[in-house]
């Protein structure tokens, strides 16, 4: 009885140990977490967009950021296989460069938004159409339905 | 006793005969008389533009890839994947040859409300006339004036790639035998104005069933699962649910208007797939009717 509980620790204590590891090295992981932050940053500028944060430079130039960062790196998430248990289209390994194009867009117009930050509200509101406008085109093609 | 036999082969006849008869007379294609699309009048253009964004006709019916104003050009050609083959998507703009120019009201109005194309024949169910079904003569009147006001594209599709049986027309009768109704998807007690219109919107033009409702082997819906989401009959993935016990359960009416409109999500996450297109045409429709299709999403029963 003893040794079963024991045996059972240690499977347990093993699988939480690749879980973490898995969470580290995962390619799939990762990049929903880029995409996640992504996600954050535009609800902080919706969040001002839509006259629930005011105006903050700060936050703003934060946020543009964080976009640009996360969307040069994100295309080099996808090694060859690591397509399943994810919402990446198989699409994405077929046109590739078409992805990475796509993703990079999304990174130059925040970068370009960057260069003349948006100076109040209605500023704000115009970056969220130009950088929102990404969001949909990319993930017609290259997000699975779920 | 060769008497006998002749007997029975005749009552064998007959009743094949007759069996042959009554199936055609459930099945066989069902348009509305002329008469009910007479005196319809004048089409109202802008009215026309609102249906033409709610019904997503450029969905489907515009070029791959197509953005602002080629939107409106109705050439057809794409493909839909489906469990039952491809369709070719027909080329629906005002051309003679290509499209539907030379169409009457009446040609356009039985395909969109019955299924039912100009020669007679039963159209697919890929074209959700299932939906259409709920749009008056007036709608379609309005539509089909708008739709004659876009430009015309010589395009011509190729024909479906069906397997045997989806490739016979007639069968297209016992689906339709099956699970043809233009009666409202769910009763809903005690529905207010708005409620009623987002109804309107949702079961009619907008076909969003169409999508977010499982379907069974046959393509009917699934009874009692009305939005409930499924399989993503086009290929991968799923469709979600849209029902308040869904994933969106959560949302607010506003946030469901502000999807419609922008295409994030609640938590900054954006439409994807087909939902991508779909989306940008809600965006054309009046905040009210936005208001009403969410109104009539947090009113249905929840899945």
């Amino acid at each position: 009885m003893k040794i079963r509980m024991t045996a059972i620790t240690t499977a347990a204590l093993c699988l939480g140990l690749a879980a973490a590891a898995v969470a580290q090295d995962n390619p799939v992981a990762k990049r929903e977490q880029m995409m996640k932050q992504v996600g954050a940053s535009m609800g902080a500028l919706g969040a001002i967009t839509k006259g629930e944060k005011p105006y903050d430079a700060e936050v703003v130039k934060a946020a543009l950021t964080a976009i640009s960062t996360d969307m040069k790196a994100f295309p080099d998430q996808f090694p060859a296989g690591s397509e399943a248990n994810s919402a990446a289209a198989p699409a994405i390994w077929e046109n590739m460069d078409d992805f990475k194009a796509k993703s990079l867009k999304l990174a130059g117009d925040a970068d370009t938004i960057l260069a003349s930050m948006p100076a109040d509200q209605a500023g704000v509101a115009e970056a969220m159409k130009t950088l929102g406008a990404n969001c949909g085109t990319c993930h017609q093609t290259y997000r699975l339905k779920r | 006793m060769a008497s006998t036999w002749s007997k029975i082969a005749f009552a064998g006849v007959a009743v094949i005969a007759l069996g042959a008869a009554t199936a055609w007379a459930l099945t066989k294609p069902e348009p509305h008389p002329e008469s009910y699309w007479a005196n319809v009048g004048a089409p109202d253009l802008a009215h026309g533009e609102q249906l033409f964004w709610a019904g997503g006709c450029a969905s489907c019916h515009a070029a791959t890839g197509a953005e602002g104003d080629a939107l409106k050009v109705m050439s057809g050609g794409r493909a839909l994947p489906s469990p039952f083959g491809t369709f070719h998507i027909p080329n629906i703009s005002p051309d003679p040859q290509a499209g539907i120019g030379n169409w009457t009201l009446a040609e356009f109005g039985n395909a969109m409300t019955r299924g039912v194309g100009p020669s007679g024949e039963h159209l697919y169910p890929s074209f959700p006339y299932g939906s259409y079904a709920r749009m008056s003569a007036n709608d379609i009147n309005d539509l089909f004036g708008y739709m004659k006001t876009l430009p015309a594209s010589s395009n011509v599709a190729p024909p479906h790639e069906l397997g045997f049986p989806f490739n016979i027309r007639m069968a297209v009768g016992g689906w339709k035998f099956l699970y043809f109704s233009d009666a409202p998807r769910v009763e809903l007690a005690s529905a207010d104005e708005k409620v009623k219109r987002g109804q309107y919107l949702v079961e009619g033009p907008g076909h969003c069933g169409e999508c977010h409702t499982p379907r069974n082997a046959l393509g009917g819906f699934e009874t009692g699962k009305w939005l409930a989401g499924g399989p993503n009959p086009e290929g991968k993935g799923t469709i979600p649910g849209i029902t308040p016990g869904g994933p969106i359960a959560s949302w607010s009416e506003a946030d469901i208007v502000n999807y419609l409109e922008t295409g994030f999500t609640p938590d900054y996450d954006s439409a994807g797939g087909s939902m991508v297109e779909v989306q940008k045409n809600m965006a054309h429709l009046p905040k009210s009717d936005l208001e009403a299709i969410a109104a009539y999403l947090k009113a249905v029963p929840a899945q």
